[in-house]
């Protein structure tokens, strides 16, 4: 068996994905804490124009980013693929109504994953999106990332759809489970 | 005696001003509201349940200057109760969550819900609201009641959470719009975004 990827211990895409935000006029962040998008996060929370929403459940995005666009403000949902699971009818506002949605997600369950109990979800993120209508645009290689964020941004906001940048679990590295 | 759900909506939305947005739960209040007269400010859902508070923090961060009215029923809320939790994080002091809590899912035949006999036992949503730190939180009994929670709505200064006491009645039916890219559509425009 090859030996897994290299894996940057501080990749710099989280960077670029928040350089787009602040291109894109991102103006609410909305996220469950998650290990791949903790970089991300942390410059969200540090920036003052940007106001970040940790929520309880991921649906509650889905609904937050309808809200923000109703009252004329873009937004984001940060969430680990078994999150999706969990906004599916509530992606059913965003369909009826043609809200713009974008969704970051970072993949748990397809490459060095020890938890089993990842798999179920992880494995049909990409069926479950396009299921949803969502445009999908998967990111396997640090240098993709920033071209398909901005990619997703221009469906989201431009033709007013769901799209959903999905960051393979490649990009994130493995789960360390010792101390 | 236990306020009648129609005249409540009403009373709250009197004169209710450009600035105040409002958006309902599916199903009754949604009804309730459309009856209180037709507005480009209400957002009206006809799915999306246990979203509307989060609809409502979204709104109320995208618009500081304006007032946001999420009413929606005591089901409603109770799906989507992990809201008041975030929302008690943010403390937008331009949004209130108010409940109409009659204690049964109106909308499928009144089934009881988990708030019914709340004095007595059931769940109590305004202990869960102030237990999520939203500093005011009103329980809403009868007409004076309903005229404070009117006064506060026109002048909100801070997070509120409301639980109004309603009748156990389901109403006829007055449908709104059900068209969400309208609806929408004409929100926005009415907010110049």
């Amino acid at each position: 068996m090859n030996a897994p990827a290299a894996v940057a211990k501080d990749p710099e895409w989280p960077d670029r994905l928040y350089e787009t935000f602040k291109r894109a006029g991102i103006r609410q962040v909305g996220y469950v804490p998650d290990a791949g998008h903790a970089r991300l996060i942390d410059r969200c929370r540090a920036d003052p124009d940007i106001r970040d929403i940790v929520l309880t459940t991921e649906e509650e995005g889905v609904a937050l980013a309808a809200g923000a666009w109703l009252g004329g403000q873009r937004a984001a949902l940060l969430m680990q693929s078994s999150g999706l699971g969990n906004c599916i009818n509530m992606l059913s506002l965003a369909r009826s109504c043609r809200f713009p949605l974008l969704m970051l997600i970072t993949m748990r369950g397809e490459w060095e994953e020890f938890n089993p109990w990842q798999e179920p979800m992880g494995s049909i993120v990409d069926p479950v999106l396009k299921l949803c209508e969502a445009e999908v645009f998967r990111a396997r290689k640090p240098d993709e990332v920033e071209g398909l964020a901005e990619r997703a941004i221009q469906t989201v906001f431009g033709d007013e759809r769901i799209a959903a940048l999905v960051l393979s679990q490649e990009l994130i590295g493995k789960k360390v489970w010792t101390k | 005696m236990m306020l009648e759900r129609r005249a409540a909506m009403a009373r709250l939305l009197a004169d209710r001003g450009d600035d105040l947005l409002v958006v309902p739960g599916l199903g009754s209040t949604c009804w309730d509201l459309a009856a209180a007269g037709d507005n480009d400010r209400n957002f009206y859902l006809w799915g999306a349940m246990g979203g509307a508070a989060m609809i409502g923090l979204g709104l109320a961060l995208a618009q500081p200057d304006k007032r946001v009215a999420v009413i929606t029923g005591d089901g409603e809320m109770l799906m989507g109760m992990g809201a008041l939790a975030t929302i008690g994080i943010q403390q937008p002091p331009n949004l209130a969550i108010v409940v109409f809590d009659n204690g049964v899912y109106g909308e499928t035949g009144m089934q009881p819900s988990h708030t019914q006999g709340s004095d007595s036992g059931g769940v109590d949503l305004l202990k869960v609201a102030a237990g999520c730190g939203i500093g005011t939180c009103l329980e809403v009994r009868d007409e004076a009641g309903l005229a404070d929670l009117a006064a506060r709505l026109k002048g909100l200064d801070g997070t509120l959470f409301a639980r109004v006491l309603i009748e156990a009645v389901d109403p006829p039916r007055v449908l709104p719009e059900r068209d969400g890219v309208v609806l929408k559509r004409r929100f926005r425009a009415a907010l110049g975004v």
